[in-house]
């Protein structure tokens, strides 16, 4: 029997102790939380920020689900204990657009049949954003290799690099 | 007929902005106030019986709420089929991971360490886990002889066969249980109200299922039960049965706490407890003429159902007719049998039955192939359908399909030719064998034989006064990625002349939608999309016949009409009930006459390279033809067949499900491998349109479809490089090592 239920629930929030304090800046803005220094920074997004765009798959790095980008670096945010994310800078989902306008690459993802569940496309963008902010313009392994990461069971991956593709190109005539 | 303006053109998703926002919200992402987090004991044991249930003393359990099977206010099944499968185990235990007892409390974390507080004693009792175990019968584990289902089909006269033939070909084929792996793991909340009953909101693919399954377990009439779809993150079949458990544990937990009431698995849970792919295994018996043409055959397809009966007969069903493939049978006997195991219940998943009794059609074809002395190419040919002739179950082909012309596209579209000489150049030096497999499909699409015609599914169409948009289209069909909200939103729109931004439709609720179905068998764009059409040319007719507009219109006349008649008459709905088309003809007792309303026909072609210094094989170039009437939304139809693709060949190489004592072993995503972006070819995808009467604007179903043709392409290309046999998937190097080993080629 297994649930890896143990660092979740907000009714807990009653009682305080054993929890310390997390500092950090989350899509722009500066975030102060407390936490029990173990709980897994995905369920500090998810149940005390209300930032749901990150999602558990797997709950052990594997599916790239709960994927953001830390300091500018994709991390599974299910594997990174919240403490460690102290005084860093987190981009989530819900920093990508800006107010109503989509970002090139999640206009991408929809126009070409990116996403189809939806499941993955939070992480699996975050992880198509990190690599063209490291490759403007990766070629077809790159991508493919970019993005083994994070798991997509709906759609055989092909639209999602093609999404990848059409933004690398906008971005590059932008 | 005028020109379509919006069916077959690739407009945004519906959902699609909240999607790649990350707004969009799933199970998980739901909370309710004062809600409990539920969990599940299940059984540690493949069978037996429960001598004791005991609560440690150590542990606090006054703030739990605890369920067993004396909680349950009706009965103690899953109603689906039959009522085999209880709710909770009462007593005994017919599987591992069987659900015996229901926890919940604020607090997740210490659910688990309650978990682990309860011990169950069990006098164990021998279990079955193979089919063959199964047939021995050396233990009855369910009825009179572990057989959960057959069926028998039958044409011409198989008998007189054999003494005619030149060739005889045999063959043993097996294929394993499959995961479904959505990435969202099943998850419900269930909320209770004495006044209002049962809510349940989830990750579902079925409400009216969960529905039914509810007021058989919660004894509520109808109206006291409400199931709401939340967003779903995949589902593959893998959401058509089961929720109906998660959903009842939920319920049976908030019925007894009075609180609302989440339960959602982690991945492991998930993996070993939910329902798989059937295993199964076929036997071929073909009698062949010397110049390749099939006489006649015997097929023996037998499937493993797991510990209760659960949805294997329909499984069966479409395995059984599936079996003989795109071929003309001038004489068969098909033989499908369900068998029981003491295993979780294997369930629905994409293809249903026919991916498995396709590999074996499909690698028996290369078998026969080989015996006459033909090329894969040839045998097939001269073996196709045509128009005019039967298929296995005597249904006439009466669509104008040349599978002959789809296999010439075929093989020109991957140079199959040229790149089959060319390999076997290139494999008589170094490690790396290449080759080319083919196979030749079809997948009939919505319920099968008389199922449509039993189901009687209600599409409303209804006209709006709010700002939200003119139409909203009400059916229990349900998204879960595949693009139900985007193509029924078209087809309504396409049928009342309006733009697509003016049609949304509405949430799957049991309390505001009629019973469209179940979304399962490829039915939603053929059948529901069909009703769709019918019931927005109703409502067109409505507003025509009141005089509000008239037979052409814009849509500002169109949107101020649904205004007035609101005001006038209180609401604008029209509804369509399906009926059968006229001289469909099926025979239930003798599995005879018309198996399906339309089949869609592929021939997909494999390059595969084998390694060997590795043994492992990798899938370097896959062409994905097929027919499947007009292409509604070429995007959409492009990912349902690319992500069929994928999980086929994932089932052909990757996907292997490790069993002990009846429990998968291998429960995790570390462990049990899919194709990621770096394992996968490029899957090239060509589609031929050809009308089809019964669909809506001439679509049939698509979405089962690419399941069934990857196994078979594959495991014959990998045969065409090595020159060994295989006749199993999942085909992982150390098969493949194996069997090149004991054939002494290494």
């Amino acid at each position: 029997m297994s649930h890896s239920t143990e660092n979740r629930g907000k009714d807990r929030s009653k009682d305080d102790r054993g929890k310390c304090v997390l500092s950090l800046t989350v899509n722009g803005k500066p975030e102060t939380v407390r936490v029990y220094p173990m709980e897994r920074l995905l369920d500090v997004l998810r149940q005390e920020l209300g930032l749901t765009g990150a999602k558990e798959g797997c709950g052990e790095g594997e599916c790239g689900s709960c994927s953001v980008l830390m300091d500018g670096e994709l991390v599974n945010s299910c594997l990174i204990p919240a403490l460690q994310a102290a005084g860093t800078n987190l981009t989530t989902i819900e920093g990508l657009a800006e107010g109503p306008q989509l970002s090139t690459l999640q206009a991408a993802f929809l126009e070409c049949g990116g996403a189809q569940c939806g499941i993955c496309t939070p992480g699996m963008i975050l992880a198509s954003w990190h690599l063209l902010n490291k490759t403007t313009e990766p070629t077809l392994e790159d991508i493919r290799e970019g993005l083994s990461g994070n798991l997509c069971r709906c759609t055989g991956y092909m639209q999602i690099v093609e999404a990848v593709v059409q933004a690398a190109r906008r971005r590059a005539s932008a | 007929m005028t020109e379509e303006h919006i069916i077959g053109k690739s407009v945004p998703r519906k959902e699609g902005r909240d999607k790649v926002t990350g707004a969009a919200r799933y199970i998980d992402d739901m909370t309710m106030p004062g809600m409990l987090y539920g969990a599940t004991v299940r059984s540690q044991i493949p069978r037996g019986v429960i001598k004791r249930i005991s609560f440690d003393p150590q542990f606090e359990w006054s703030e739990f709420v605890v369920v067993t099977a004396q909680d349950i206010p009706g009965k103690n099944c899953i109603a689906l089929i039959g009522d085999d499968q209880p709710c909770l185990a009462d007593g005994k235990v017919n599987h591992p991971e069987e659900p015996i007892l229901l926890l919940a409390h604020a607090d997740p974390h210490f659910l688990r360490k309650a978990v682990d507080a309860i011990s169950i004693e069990y006098e164990p009792l021998p279990a079955l886990f193979t089919i063959e175990d199964s047939e021995r019968c050396s233990q009855i584990i369910w009825g009179m002889d572990n057989t959960l289902k057959t069926f028998l089909i039958a044409k011409g006269d198989v008998d007189s066969v054999w003494a005619k033939a030149d060739y005889i070909v045999e063959g043993e084929y097996t294929t394993g249980a499959q995961e479904q792996l959505y990435i969202e793991n099943n998850g419900v909340i269930a909320a209770f109200d004495r006044e209002q009953g049962i809510t349940v909101w989830g990750s579902l693919q079925c409400p009216y299922y969960i529905h039914k399954a509810l007021m058989a377990l919660c004894n509520l009439p109808a109206e006291k039960i409400r199931v709401v779809q939340a967003e779903t993150g995949g589902a593959f079949g893998g959401k058509e049965d089961y929720p109906s458990i998660i959903a009842g544990h939920a319920a049976l937990l908030a019925m007894k706490s009075g609180r609302p009431v989440k339960i959602v698995y982690d991945r492991l849970e998930d993996m070993t407890a939910t329902t798989k792919r059937h295993p199964s295994r076929t036997r071929h018996r073909t009698a062949v003429g010397k110049d390749g043409k099939i006489l006649g055959g015997e097929i023996d397809f037998t499937i493993d159902g797991g510990a209760y009966a659960t949805l294997s007969s329909v499984v069966l069903s479409r395995g059984t007719i599936h079996a003989g493939g795109p071929y003309y049978w001038p004489n068969i006997r098909i033989r499908g049998k369900a068998v029981a195991t003491n295993t979780p219940p294997h369930g629905a998943f994409r293809g249903f039955g026919a991916p498995q009794s396709l590999f074996a059609m499909e690698r028996h074809m290369d078998r026969i192939a080989q015996a006459v002395g033909l090329s894969p190419v040839e045998i097939r040919r001269r073996n196709f359908l045509k128009p005019g002739e039967t298929t296995t179950t005597e249904q006439t082909i009466r669509e104008e399909i040349d599978l002959g012309k789809l296999l010439d596209r075929a093989l020109e579209l991957s140079d199959y030719t040229a790149k089959k000489t060319r390999f076997a150049q290139e494999n008589a030096v170094g490690p790396i064998k290449k080759g080319m497999g083919i196979a030749a499909f079809l997948h009939g699409a919505g319920f099968t034989g008389s199922g449509e015609r039993y189901l009687a599914s209600v599409v409303g169409v209804e006209g709006c006064a709010d700002g939200n948009g003119t139409v909203r289209v009400l059916v229990s069909s349900t998204e879960f990625g595949q693009g139900t909200n985007t193509v029924l939103c078209q087809i309504a729109a396409e049928a009342l002349n309006l733009p697509y931004e003016d049609v949304r439709i509405a949430q799957p609720d049991t309390n505001q939608v009629p019973n469209s179905g179940p979304t399962v068998a490829s039915r939603t764009a053929m059948v529901v999309g069909s009703l769709v059409r019918s019931a927005a040319l109703g409502l067109k007719q409505t507003l025509i016949a009141g005089g509000t507009i008239g037979s052409s219109y814009s849509p500002e006349e169109f949107r101020a009409a649904c205004r007035r008649h609101i005001a006038e008459h209180g609401q604008l709905r029209s509804y369509a009930r399906y009926e059968t088309p006229e001289g469909v003809f099926w025979d239930d007792e003798k599995y005879r006459g018309e198996a399906y309303a339309s089949f869609a026909w592929a021939i997909y072609v494999a390059e595969v390279a084998v390694d060997l210094s590795t043994y492992s094989a990798r899938v370097e170039d896959f062409v994905a033809l097929q027919e499947v009437g007009k292409v509604l939304h070429p995007v959409l139809a492009k990912g349902q067949i690319a992500g069929g693709v994928a999980q086929g060949i994932g089932f052909a190489l990757y996907e292997k499900v490790i069993w002990q004592n009846g429990r998968m072993q291998n429960g995790q995503m570390t462990n049990y491998i899919m194709p990621t972006s770096a394992d996968l070819p490029p899957i090239r995808i060509f589609f031929e349109e050809m009308g089809n009467v019964h669909g809506a604007y001439g679509a049939k179903g698509i979405g089962e479809l690419p399941m069934d043709g990857p196994a078979p392409a594959i495991v014959n290309a990998i045969e065409d490089a090595l020159g060994t046999r295989f006749d199993s998937v999942p085909l992982l190097p150390e098969d493949i090592f194996e069997a090149v080993g004991a054939s002494g080629k290494r």
